[in-house]
Parts: structure tokens; C-alpha cells; sequence
């Protein structure tokens, strides 16, 4: 059984102005079981990166565009931004963190960014990499069509795209074979 | 990557070999550490109420709620901060020597106040602070901050803004005018007169946002420790931030350090200077307490620096054969409510217009001018867009009016490279006369031609329509004066373990300058790649600096780094020399070693060279010097601009029904002298064309009538998708710039430039059975639309 990650309680955390409006919540965060005391409107993307200290996941609209915020909640690509971390208790999230240990070597997914310069400045990068993360973890390879309509959900605004589906391709490659 | 055969390759060194990223790892394991992400314990987040009239006058401010409210530390208004100076831009606004002597041009300043007093004059002007626990509650503090506002009438449109009868947005100034500049050259009054065809026409660049998808951030500290500032900034120019926040607050310079870390994008629009980032350092100091200000997008949108609005009213004159006699354009650039920049952009406009073509008589003159909307300041092109669009758009009316395609006469006019260096007679940004260092732009044409294939495009033209869909062609060309001085920084040192630490006054905002920077100073040493660490946008790694903006870094940067690389080389040799006994000529470095040249010679490595500390037991050296005293600094200053060029072609089809523009094919040819690393070169082409097609298309940031902006999220403001952007066809021509030691040029920008203009022309060109002009974009399906109903059928 993985040991329950403790909640910091830093400056950053909303001080109890409604003792109704909190809730306790358990789930499952990259692989360890984590339970937390979170404010009805304590946004998913907060939660992991205030609450956790999981500054991965990206928050680049607060509106649900730019997809920078993109974690797997139960294995679905999701923006964080728009979900509320009290929708998550019983869920099993994955973050950019998760994909990979800090000693092991990337995923086939990261790697494909790298080979492929599918990122530049890095921030939006995170989502991309946890939506197409989703897309390898299909039972069968998405078409042209699913692929487009997944990366359409992301906003970068240095790369001009070109990269990352190429990166976005080579992962599907590696994963279902050409 | 296949790039490792493409001809710029030259040497057995690192330059010119696609070399990944060694920024990515990081990144990827999502352990950047952007401003948001630093967690400062016993922090406290800032939230700023805006105005939400684009001119009123403050009658009342009351924040005895806000401060009230739960978790709130403090609120400020204008009067909290009042003791502190407004705001300038002061090394922005300041006018190059050359130029105030040669054109005289008018510079008006307009301090903004840190937070607004007495009037608002824009949507979004910062009016009082709120400093909580979290973002959630200073924002619940937000709403309950009342400001009692008496509306002023709004101006929006630059040319009513000049009107005599317009209000007055600073009160110290006789009008609503920023700045004003104009170049002559030639009698281009008699060229006029006598020209066999004259186009006259009135072209808009539209007015789009840089939109980073990391919005703006500051976070400052002061360190219990020493006292001093401590500032994490999202910022391309830490150098400038420091001195600002230490000239606000009173401070030296040397006890504020500025770290711009990870930074998302910065595209020029964290390239100047914003109260934000001068109240958050000032509340960390007051407050004893960490203080952290993210933006929020609708904040990035509507009150971060707006750019690229213009208005040409351009004239060619030309002879029968369609050679340019004379251009004259009259351009009024929208500031928006303060001038922030002075002359850049508008300069930049001026200087850019005549491009790559021969243009013997000029007379241009250029009006920065206020209104009630957002400031405008340089965003990736910094006025080089605009121009071109408009200078381009000519070409083609004129190509129509003379019956010649717009690819011929485009080469009928262009500078030759046996002309280079070629001046054009005008006086570039620095104040000398302009001149092209090098360049083959007929090359660049007839690549983009070539690539183009526009015989298949005519033909099917003839054709006619299919299902209403029309295809056209469009080109454009564009030179870019890069590697803006006056200098840069970079600092090597060898480490007393042996490794290379490389520190350059430059940050990235994601061009990869670890990577790059790197592969300069590899070279340089002759040392590998992955014992070098590169430093960048710190202002205590590197004091003096410049920073990232104008397409610069690599020029100024790079050299400073291969200068720096150099020295370092020469100077590891002679201690190495001295540490072996023998002369420095008999050694050589490479691969890390220090090396007799001739076989079974000595050899030393560079962490025994660099490590011999006087510790206990270890021997002091006899020449009383220490390895790690081996380091120098260079302050690389380029002699003039490198000149960077450019040729695209767009191909597209446009829906008559629907008014939907496809790009079935887009071709960039380009020029950025010698190459360090193709992957990024290519990426960094590759961003600026997206952006360039987003703005050509898609993103427009739109105002009311009242000052209101009406595109205030990413629901209606419309940055394109992986579905928007087509897959490029590149190609690229080198002329090594002779500015400098490495023969670079700047090419940050460069996409951005062209893409307005070559769609412009291409959707023109595809409309022509409409009798369409294209005088102002984005062309979005909504303004074709429009095109095509209020066309002049021919």
C-alpha cells in the first residue's frame, strides 16, 4: 500500500472561509493514494500544482482553449482548469510527472517531442504530451481524423505545429508500427 | 534528423549540425520552472483591478471592504504608490544620436502612473492592487474595491485621434501625437510627376496580440539573508527590469538580481517594461512578504502590449517597364494609450518599406499616434509586418495596373548581389546610413517561383472554378536589418571541476539558446558539448546585458560567446603550458584535453588543469595563479545590422460560398547567413510563419466604438490550431553576414514577416474574377464574404 502524500498547507492554499464549503477527498495522483481537504471551488490544475507541488501541468487560459492544462483523469485527457478537484475523489490522475521517474528515460511519447523539436519554450508542451500519451494508449491506432480532432485541442504558439505532429506520428509509429 | 547533410555544414565543429536540444529533458519531465511554478513559502499573490473604461476620469476609489475581505494583506491605489516615479520605458524611448541629428524626429514621453490617479485611458489600465493569502481571494477582494469613474470621450481610430477637435489624452501635450519621423531621398516629387504609372491605395494592418500561452508573471522575494531583491521574471530583458525596479524603488542596481528562468513565449510582448513588474518588487519590500502575479488570459489580451495596427496610404510611382521610380507613404501607427516604445516600431516601418527593391526616390513619413486602447509595442516582425503588407499590396496593384505578373515585376526591381553591400539612401535604426551587408534576393524569387509552380496555378485559373472554390497565388519579399546592438554579453569560466560554464545576458523564451549557445563555445574551445553549462537572463551570472528581442540574441550572443570561447581557449593553453613545461605553440586543444601537437607529447585535462585548490596537502601552484581563475567576459558589439531576407509564396483556395481560405501549399525561401543549429533555425522559421498565419487569417484583436475590446478570451479571439497550420515547404540560401566573426544573422522574426502580405495576395489573386482588393486583413471567412459582395465585378 503507497503511503498517503501529506497536503502542505503553503500561503498559496485558500484559509477556511466556509467550514461547509470543504470537502475530503481520496484518489490516486501519478501511482500514490492521496487524501486532501479542498474548498468546493479549489480548481483540478491548483489542486496539483499548490496543493502537490505538480507545476507540470501548465495553466495558460483558465478557460479550456489552450489545452496547457491537459492531465488524464482516469486515463481521459482532461483541462484541469475547468474541473473542480472535488469531481476527482475516486479518480486516478496522471501528470506530466507521472509519465516518467526522474532516473528513468522518457517515454516513447517524450522522446518522440525531442527527436522531432516538437517544443520550444516547453509550456504548452506538458498537455500535448499527456493528450497524445492518451492517443498511444488506445487499443487501436486513432486515424488521421482522431489524431487532428485530439491535437485541435491544444494551443503552441512557437513551434507552428509542424513538429509536433511529427512527433505526434512517430509515437503513434512506435506504438502500433508504421 | 537528416539535417547533418545540409550544406551549411562546414568544418568537423558543432556549427551547423542539428544538435537536440539539451533544454528538452527538463521540460519533458515537466520539472521546467517557470515564474508560476516557483513555490516562495510565506507567499502572498497580487490581483489587479482594471479599468473598465477606455477614458474616465477617477472621482472616488473606497477599498475599506476589499481590505476587510478574508485573507486580504493589503490593497493599494494611486495614492499608496504615489511616492514612486510613473513609469518610462526610458532606453526604449531614447532616441539613437545618429538619427536625432540626421531626421530630428519627435519623441513624446507619457510616464504611466503605476496605478492610475486621476484619468484611465485604456480597458484594462491598472487602478488598485489587492495583495492576499491566494489568487482566490484577492480576486473576491477585487469586486468589492469601488471606484466611482466620470466617463471622457473615447478615441479609438488614430486618424480621429489627430483630428483638431479631439480630446487630449495627455494633458502636457499639445496633441494626441507620440511621435513623428520622415526620411526624403531623391526629388520624389519630380519622380511622381513624370512616372508612366502611378498606383495610389490605403492598406490596414490589422491590430493582433503576441499571445504567448504562458501569460505575463513576476514573482520577488526579499532575502532574509542579504536583504537584497530578488526578482523571478517572465521577461526577455532582465538587464532593463533590474535597472527599472532599482530606479523605482530607489535601489542600486547590484542589490536587485533578476532571473528570467523558463519563460513561455515571449514574442516581444515581455520584451518591455509594465507596472506589474515594477508594484510587485515595491509590494515584496513593503509587504516583508514574497509576492507572486500571474496574469490571467483575458488580462493578456486586453491589457498586455497590443501591436501591428496601422494605416499606409502608400504611392509607387513607376515606368512603363514597371521599374519603381519613387514610393511615398504616409503611415500612422496606433500607440495606443502611452507611448511606450518611441520610435521602434514606427522606425522600423519606415526602414523596412523599400525592402529588397531598388527604389531611387523615397519620401516616407511616419505618425505614432494615442488613443483609448491598449499600448502598442513591438511584437515578433516590430513593424516589419505592417510595412510589408502594405509595400507588397502595392507591388501587386501595380503589377495589375501595368499588366505584368507580380513575380516579374517583383524581379524586375530588385538590388542585385553584386550590389551588396548596396544603400538604399535612408538612415537605419541606429542612426547610420542603411545599408544591405549581404544578400541574394533575385535567388530568393526565383526559388520561391520555382517552388510556387506557377504555370499549374494559371492553368487551372484558366479553367475556372470548381464547386465555387478559386485558387491563387500570391508572393512577397522582405529584408530584415537583424542583431540589433549595442551589445551583448557572454561569460565562460572554467569550472574548477573541468566543465565550462557559459553565462549570456540573453535569455530564451524557448529558441534554444542552451543548445546553440552551446555549440558556439564548444567550438570556440575545443571542448565536447555536454561539459558546457549555459546561463542566461540572469543578471548576476552576467551584470550587463541587452537581452532577447529584434532578432539579436544569436548575432550578439553568439559572437560574444565565440570571442569569449576563443580568449578561454588561448588562455587554458598557456596554463596548460605552463603547468607542462613547454611552449604554448607546441600545444593544441581539443576534445577537452590539452595536447602536444606532436604524438607522444605531454597532455593535461581540463579538470586537473582547473582544479588545483590550495588545500591542505595539495601543492600551490608556482606561477601563484589558480586553475579557476581562467575566465573571460565579452561584450560583443556588432559594427551594423546583418541583414536577413526573404522570399514566400502561398498558394490557396478560396470558398466563394463560405469565404474559407485553404493554403494548399506555402513556400519560404530564406536567408540567415550561416546556420548554427538547422533543427532550431528551422523551428524558430517555422513559429514566426504560424503566428504571421494566424495574424493573416485568423486573430484580430477588435474594439468598440467606446474603447471596449470585444475579444477578450480565446473563444473569440482565434489563435489557429494544428488543423490551421499547413506543413511548409522551406528552402534556404547563405549569405554569410560580414558583421561578424560567425557570419550569422538574426532570423527570429523573420517568418512573422512575410505571411500578411503573401496571403493577401494570394486570396486577391484567386478573387480576381470578383474584382477583390485586399486592403486590410485578418481574412477571416466573415471579411471574404464581405470582399466578395462589395467587389466591383470587373
Amino acid at each position: 500500500m503507497t503511503p498517503s502524500v501529506p497536503t502542505p498547507l503553503t500561503a498559496r492554499t485558500p484559509p477556511l472561509t466556509e467550514p461547509s464549503a470543504w470537502h475530503e477527498i481520496a484518489l490516486t495522483v501519478n501511482g500514490r493514494a492521496v487524501t486532501a481537504q479542498v474548498e468546493s471551488r479549489l480548481l483540478l490544475s491548483d489542486f496539483l500544482r499548490d496543493r502537490l507541488g505538480l507545476t507540470g501541468t501548465h495553466v495558460g487560459c483558465e478557460h479550456g482553449v489552450c489545452g496547457a492544462c491537459t492531465a488524464l483523469v482516469d486515463d481521459e485527457p482532461v483541462r484541469t482548469c475547468l474541473t473542480l478537484a472535488v469531481q476527482c475523489a475516486g479518480t486516478e490522475i496522471r501528470t506530466v510527472e507521472g509519465l516518467t521517474t526522474d532516473d528513468a528515460p522518457l517515454t516513447s511519447v517524450q522522446r518522440a517531442f525531442h527527436e522531432c523539436h516538437g517544443m520550444q519554450c516547453g509550456f504548452c508542451t506538458p498537455g500535448f504530451l499527456m493528450t497524445t500519451t492518451a492517443l498511444t494508449e488506445r487499443p487501436d491506432r486513432p486515424d488521421e481524423a482522431q489524431v487532428a480532432d485530439a491535437l485541435s485541442g491544444h494551443l503552441c504558439r512557437c513551434t507552428g505545429y509542424r513538429n509536433i505532429r511529427r512527433a505526434v506520428c512517430q509515437a503513434l509509429d512506435e506504438r502500433f508500427g508504421k | 534528423m537528416s539535417h547533418d547533410s545540409d550544406p551549411h555544414r562546414h568544418g568537423g565543429g558543432l556549427i551547423g549540425r542539428s544538435v537536440p536540444r539539451v533544454e528538452d529533458d527538463r521540460l519533458l519531465r515537466g520539472q521546467g520552472r517557470y515564474v508560476d511554478d516557483i513555490a516562495l513559502p510565506g507567499g502572498v499573490e497580487a490581483a489587479f483591478l482594471r479599468s473598465p473604461h477606455a477614458h474616465a476620469r477617477i472621482e472616488s476609489v473606497d477599498v475599506r471592504a476589499a481590505l476587510a475581505a478574508p485573507g486580504v494583506v493589503a490593497v493599494w491605489t494611486g495614492e499608496d504608490v504615489a511616492d514612486l516615479p510613473a513609469m518610462l520605458n526610458k532606453e526604449e524611448l531614447r532616441t539613437p544620436p545618429g538619427l536625432a541629428e540626421l531626421l530630428d524626429p519627435v519623441v513624446r514621453m507619457t510616464p504611466m502612473p503605476l496605478l492610475a490617479r486621476e484619468k484611465v485611458l485604456y480597458v484594462g489600465q491598472p487602478v488598485a492592487v489587492v495583495f492576499a493569502e491566494n489568487r482566490y481571494l484577492a480576486e473576491d477582494a477585487l469586486e468589492l474595491v469601488e471606484v466611482g469613474y466620470a466617463p471622457l470621450p473615447v478615441l479609438v481610430d488614430p486618424e480621429t485621434s489627430l483630428s483638431p477637435e479631439a480630446p487630449l489624452l495627455h494633458e502636457h501635450l499639445p496633441d494626441n501625437t507620440a511621435v513623428a519621423v520622415a526620411a526624403r531621398v531623391g526629388d520624389p516629387d519630380a519622380a511622381f510627376a513624370g512616372a508612366h504609372a502611378v498606383v495610389s491605395e490605403r492598406f490596414d494592418a490589422h491590430r493582433y496580440v503576441a499571445s504567448p500561452i504562458e501569460t505575463r508573471a513576476i514573482s520577488a522575494q526579499v532575502d532574509p539573508y542579504s536583504g537584497r531583491l530578488t526578482v523571478w521574471a517572465g521577461t526577455q530583458t532582465p538587464h532593463r527590469l533590474r535597472d527599472a525596479i532599482a530606479h523605482t524603488l530607489g535601489l542600486a542596481p547590484a542589490s536587485v538580481h533578476v532571473i528570467a528562468a523558463d519563460v513561455g513565449g515571449g514574442f516581444g510582448q515581455k520584451g518591455i517594461l509594465y507596472v506589474e513588474e515594477l508594484l510587485v518588487p515595491h509590494a515584496a519590500r513593503r509587504l516583508g512578504r514574497p509576492v507572486l502575479w500571474r496574469e490571467d488570459r483575458n488580462e493578456n489580451l486586453t491589457a498586455s502590449s497590443h501591436a501591428r495596427e496601422q494605416i499606409h496610404h502608400i504611392e509607387l510611382a513607376a515606368d512603363a517597364e514597371g521599374h519603381i521610380l519613387a514610393v511615398r507613404d504616409r503611415i500612422t501607427v496606433n500607440f495606443g494609450a502611452y507611448n511606450m516604445t518611441g520610435l521602434v516600431v514606427p522606425y522600423n516601418s519606415l526602414c523596412h518599406l523599400l525592402g529588397p527593391y531598388r527604389v531611387p526616390h523615397v519620401d516616407i513619413d511616419v505618425t505614432g499616434v494615442l488613443t483609448n486602447t491598449t499600448f502598442a509595442t513591438p511584437y515578433r516582425g516590430a513593424g516589419r509586418p505592417e510595412t510589408v503588407f502594405a509595400m507588397e499590396r502595392a507591388m501587386d496593384r501595380l503589377a495589375v495596373e501595368l499588366g505584368i505578373a507580380p513575380e516579374e515585376l517583383r524581379a524586375r526591381n530588385l538590388v542585385g548581389p553584386d550590389e551588396m553591400p548596396y544603400a538604399t539612401g535612408l538612415v537605419d535604426r541606429s542612426g547610420s546610413p542603411q545599408s544591405y551587408d549581404s544578400g541574394d534576393f533575385p535567388e530568393l524569387l526565383r526559388r520561391a517561383v520555382a517552388k510556387a509552380d506557377v504555370e499549374a496555378i494559371r492553368a487551372r485559373q484558366r479553367e475556372g472554378a470548381r464547386d465555387g472554390r478559386h485558387v491563387g497565388v500570391g508572393f512577397a519579399m522582405y529584408i530584415e536589418a537583424t542583431g540589433l546592438g549595442p551589445f551583448e554579453t557572454a561569460r565562460i569560466d572554467l569550472a574548477p571541476d573541468g566543465r565550462v560554464r557559459l553565462a549570456i545576458g540573453a535569455p530564451s523564451q524557448g529558441q534554444g539558446h542552451r543548445t546553440s549557445m552551446a555549440q558556439i563555445a564548444a567550438d570556440a574551445l575545443g571542448v565536447p558539448l555536454g561539459i558546457i553549462e549555459v546561463t542566461g537572463g540572469d543578471t548576476e551570472a552576467t551584470p550587463f546585458g541587452v537581452g532577447t528581442i529584434a532578432s539579436r540574441a544569436l548575432v550578439n550572443a553568439g559572437n560574444a560567446t565565440h570571442r569569449a570561447g576563443r580568449l578561454v581557449r588561448e588562455k587554458i593553453i598557456e596554463a596548460a603550458a605552463r603547468r607542462l613545461g613547454v611552449t604554448a605553440d607546441r600545444l593544441d586543444l581539443s576534445d577537452g584535453v590539452v595536447a602536444a601537437k606532436e604524438p607522444g607529447g605531454p597532455s593535461i585535462g581540463l579538470a586537473e588543469l582547473a582544479g588545483r585548490a590550495p588545500l591542505p596537502g595539495v601543492p600551490e601552484p608556482t606561477d601563484g595563479r589558480h586553475g579557476t581563475e581562467i575566465s573571460e567576459t565579452v561584450h560583443f558589439r556588432p559594427p551594423g545590422f546583418a541583414v536577413a531576407s526573404g522570399a514566400h509564396a502561398a498558394v490557396v483556395e478560396v470558398d466563394e460560398h463560405t469565404g474559407e481560405v485553404e493554403i494548399l501549399h506555402y513556400v519560404v525561401v530564406h536567408d540567415a547567413g550561416n546556420i548554427v543549429n538547422p533543427m532550431i533555425a528551422e523551428g524558430q522559421v517555422t513559429g514566426g510563419i504560424a503566428q504571421g498565419i494566424g495574424g493573416a487569417l485568423y486573430e484580430e484583436m477588435v474594439y468598440g466604438p467606446d474603447g471596449q475590446p470585444r475579444t477578450g478570451t480565446y473563444m473569440d479571439y482565434l489563435v489557429p490550431t494544428s488543423s490551421e497550420i499547413p506543413d511548409l515547404d522551406m528552402d534556404e540560401i547563405f549569405t554569410p553576414s560580414p558583421m561578424n566573426d560567425l557570419g550569422v544573422k538574426g532570423l527570429g522574426e523573420g517568418g512573422a514577416i512575410a505571411p500578411q502580405a503573401v496571403l493577401a495576395g494570394a486570396v486577391e489573386d484567386a478573387l480576381r474574377p470578383f474584382g477583390v482588393v485586399v486592403r486590410r486583413g485578418p481574412l477571416s471567412p466573415s471579411r471574404v464574404r464581405e470582399l466578395i459582395r462589395t467587389a466591383d465585378r470587373p
